[in-house]
């Protein structure tokens, strides 16, 4: 065995197929120990921090920090013997680097051709331990004494080069004798197409005919992803979108001048809930404009006190109290949908959507009816200044009950906010900004701010949300009178 | 153990000399070592039994000696999962207290009944600690002879163990083996999620009525994957066990001589006829649930950091250093050998074998049957049909 050992991502928790490398422990040239921490791999289940197998020196690190690995992909090059002197190859470890990602890619080729539809199209791939999912085609030993003509025996391995475009364009009618002849029959020969029966759905639902098509999947089966792209009319390789391009105006559509950026971590995250939501929650927004000069007042003399002295007040803690008040007189804004029922919530876990370097988070106070203001300020401090710090755990992120997105701080007025999967409400609270407002009968500069509340309409009717807007609307008006007619 | 019965007495002496708060300021745990290192003579429990423990040092160095080999051949599986090497791993991390020291608390005729947890108690009754491993490493099923080492399978299934437990003590009543010093008695493993499941629920009920010589011990580590305790339970766990008729004890699960002490009580009394008790050792769980879990996700940080000023082992060594009974070069030999048993763990894992295919069928039936013989007939053939190795 050689002395240089490569350690492949194993499956850190049973049947994951990639993870994400968080950090690098070690760098290239360190001495380590036996099962010595050396990276950290957040997979879909938890980050976790990965021992050496192996004593030695760090001879080649394959993935930066941020990049996601896929399952049995090597990660790092450890020299087991270092004091045996030079390695026999000396070759620079730029190089080893490069050949031993190139293998990984080579695998991660593979992987991409040979899986299953299913799993090409995100689904997930059952594995039991180890190394996750195989990432090669499926290749049987052969059979011995097995004539290769035997009819009951389908082709050994799909037969379609997995690089070439396999799926036909939108198909001129196939002439059955024309397909290969390896006995690999294509419609024509009468035998019936290799599909799964939820494939076979889809095709009688989009209207497609699968004797068609040529399959992609393992043994010639016709794949989910098969049947979209003959639905959709795509063909399967840009080329002659590129072609068409070339010879007039393609000059300024390079790929040079895009950008791709993985879609991964927070982005990933964001985006499936914003689709899930928006897709399963029927929204309905309304705007209400408030003057909250008696309320910023208010903040002036709050922070004049004593006690108040060291602690940060912003009008997001007024209306966070507004809210938080405005559920207590209206519970069932504080609800989840939920299929048969619907929870309704004796506690809110306020959500804050913070922006930080990783991306939108929306970390929450929980239980923040119970508290008091000023507890309700240090949470809010506490908060924000954990999200920007990077620090929110995943358990500050979980269980929200109702969320305020503060868009003033980025100068816009209001917005028409999406639901975070699980809520009912959510609150955009724009900049507040001195306008002409009329006030005791005169136009007056009063700092006004405009309102706008979504909320899922299966659960909150018009009149409901109208009067929880309203009621946030006429404590940021006048916040010591709320205060005495509610509490 | 060095004595015959190292020195546990329960009955007969003197009522309270010091009662004190527990760990947790909860008056009703039995704790004979602070997490400061400091001995409590004895401690009276809520039903009236004193409990104290008399070791000489050599056993008291002993047990430092188990708890620390325990958690360092778990942190070797641990390390073993994160390289690929292991699918999955339970660890024990911050129990092991409860375990050595109820896991030394059985007799040689007793029968234990583990969860896939119970590595610790493994390790005290003798086994090798590489037998859970192929388990985990999915090259055989677990299969030891319960009989042999007087040791269940590991049983994944939450609280299912409880109830075969409870059939064997009774069992052991139907024999007649009980009401001596030799009698024998049953200890179930299990955990406070546990609790919240019909068999344990129903093994209570006939550990009761039959009155089978047994010990529920359960090893409250404060969550249920991450489900916490306060969604199994309004009262103490320990309590329960009135409702059903027998005696419940909390104990500090992160002492290992009041574990010890608790444990040897309440087998004792079994063995001698009087029917079951409950046992709540009150623990933590450092770690993941298993490989598959991240705490991070449910319980905050400084929950964790409480509970590692109350470190098991960080407590006896104080003890044994405090009292002059272990020195340093004692520790690190201690320190040396569980290095080396943990290497020779690893090296002894991957070494396992891949299982032959056809061991499938050998366990099926304890006298063969022809029918599995023919099936393995049939699959022999298949493998033989293919070029190349067999697997």
């Amino acid at each position: 065995m050689s002395r240089v050992k490569e350690f492949n991502l194993p499956d850190l928790g049973e049947g994951l197929t990639e993870g994400e490398i968080l950090s690098w422990l070690v760098k290239v040239g360190d001495t380590i120990e036996l099962n010595q921490p050396i990276v950290e791999v957040e997979t879909a289940k938890a980050a976790v921090e990965i021992p050496a197998k192996w004593a030695g020196r760090v001879q080649s690190i394959f993935h930066a920090e941020g990049s996601t690995v896929e399952v049995g992909t090597p990660i790092i090059a450890i020299d087991t013997d270092p004091t045996a002197g030079p390695l026999e190859t000396p070759a620079p470890t730029g190089d080893v680097a490069k050949a031993s990602s190139a293998a990984g890619e080579a695998a991660k080729a593979a992987a991409d051709s040979g899986q299953s539809g299913d799993a090409a199209s995100g689904g997930r791939t059952p594995v039991l331990v180890g190394y996750g999912p195989r990432t090669t085609a499926a290749k049987r030993r052969p059979r011995k004494g097995v004539a290769p003509a035997a009819p009951a025996q389908p082709a050994p391995v799909p037969a379609q080069p997995a690089a070439a475009p396999a799926r036909p364009a939108p198909a001129p009618v196939p002439s059955g004798p024309s397909n290969t002849g390896n006995g690999h029959s294509g419609p024509a020969g009468g035998a019936r197409v290799l599909a799964k029966p939820p494939v076979r759905k889809l095709a009688k639902d989009l209207g497609v005919d699968l004797s068609t098509l040529t399959g992609s999947g393992p043994l010639g089966s016709i794949s989910r992803e098969d049947v979209r792209q003959a639905a959709s009319g795509t063909p399967a390789t840009a080329e002659p979108l590129a072609a068409a391009l070339v010879g007039g105006t393609a000059a300024n559509v390079g790929v040079h001048r895009e950008q791709r950026i993985p879609v991964k971590g927070v982005r990933k995250l964001t985006a499936e809930n914003m689709s899930r939501s928006a897709f399963t929650a029927p929204h309905v927004t309304e705007f209400l404009t408030v003057d909250m000069t008696r309320a910023m007042k208010a903040l002036d003399r709050l922070r004049q006190r004593r006690e108040w002295r060291d602690v940060r007040v912003s009008p997001l803690l007024l209306v966070a109290k507004a809210v938080l008040l405005a559920v207590r007189r209206h519970p069932m804004v504080n609800s989840t949908w939920a299929g048969e029922e619907i929870v309704v919530k004796d506690y809110v876990n306020l959500g804050i959507a913070a922006a930080t370097e990783r991306g939108l988070i929306v970390p929450n106070v929980k239980d923040a009816g119970r508290l008091t203001l000023r507890e309700l300020a240090d949470s809010l401090t506490d908060l924000v200044q954990t999200a920007k710090a990077g620090k929110t755990s995943p358990g500050d992120m979980s269980g929200g009950t109702l969320t305020i997105t503060n868009v003033g701080v980025f100068g816009v007025d209001t917005g028409t906010p999406i639901l975070p999967p699980g809520e009912s409400a959510i609150l955009a609270f724009g900049a507040v900004r001195k306008m002409p407002w009329v006030h005791k009968g005169k136009v007056r500069p009063r700092q006004v701010t405009t309102l706008g509340l979504s909320f899922d309409h299966r659960i909150i009717d018009g009149e409901l949300g109208s009067r929880f807007l309203r009621d946030i609307g006429d404590f940021l008006a006048d916040p010591e009178a709320a205060l005495l007619a509610w509490t | 153990m060095a004595k015959g019965d190292p020195g546990v007495s329960t009955r007969g002496r003197r009522a309270v000399p010091r009662s004190r708060k527990g760990a947790t300021g909860d008056p009703e745990l039995v704790q004979l070592l602070t997490p400061e290192g400091e001995r409590i003579e004895s401690v009276t429990g809520p039903d009236g039994t004193e409990y104290r423990v008399d070791f000489t040092d050599e056993e008291y160095r002993s047990f430092y000696r188990d708890l620390v080999l325990v958690r360092k051949l778990d942190a070797e599986a641990t390390a073993l999962q994160r390289q690929g090497e292991l699918g999955l791993w339970a660890s024990l991390l911050g129990q092991e207290a409860a375990q050595v020291g109820s896991g030394r608390a059985l007799r040689t005729q007793d029968m234990a009944f583990p969860t896939y947890r119970e590595h610790g108690v493994l390790y005290c009754r003798g086994i090798d600690p590489i037998m859970p491993l192929g388990l985990f490493r999915g090259v055989d099923q677990g299969g030891w002879d319960p009989n042999e080492f007087k040791f269940n399978m590991y049983t994944i299934v939450i609280g299912a163990q409880t109830l075969h437990a409870t059939g064997y003590a009774m069992g052991i009543n139907m024999d007649g083996k009980t009401g001596t010093d030799e009698g024998e008695a049953v200890i179930a493993y299990f955990g406070d999620g546990a609790t919240s499941q019909g068999d344990v629920n129903e093994s209570f009920v006939w550990a009761s009525v039959f009155n089978a010589p047994m010990v529920f011990f359960c090893q409250n580590n404060q969550y249920a994957i991450s489900e916490p305790l306060e969604r199994q339970t309004r009262i103490p766990l320990y309590r329960r066990a009135a409702g059903f008729g027998f005696p419940g004890v909390r104990v500090d699960g992160n002492d290992v001589l009041a574990s010890y002490a608790v444990t040897r009580h309440a087998l004792d009394n079994a063995r001698h006829g009087q029917g079951p008790s409950l046992i709540e050792a009150y623990t933590y769980r450092m770690g993941a649930h298993t490989t598959s879990d991240d705490p991070t996700r449910y319980r905050i940080a400084s929950e964790v950091e409480a509970w590692q000023a109350k470190d098991p082992i960080a407590r006896m060594k104080a003890f044994l250093v405090k009292q002059k009974i272990a020195d340093d070069d004692f520790f690190a030999e201690v320190d040396e050998q569980a290095k080396r048993e943990s290497v020779h763990l690893r090296e002894r894992v991957l070494e396992m074998p891949n299982p032959e295919p056809s061991s499938m069928f050998d366990h099926v039936y304890p006298n063969g049957s022809p029918l599995v013989d023919q099936q393995r007939a049939q699959f022999k053939q298949y493998l033989e049909s293919f070029e190349g190795s067999a697997h």
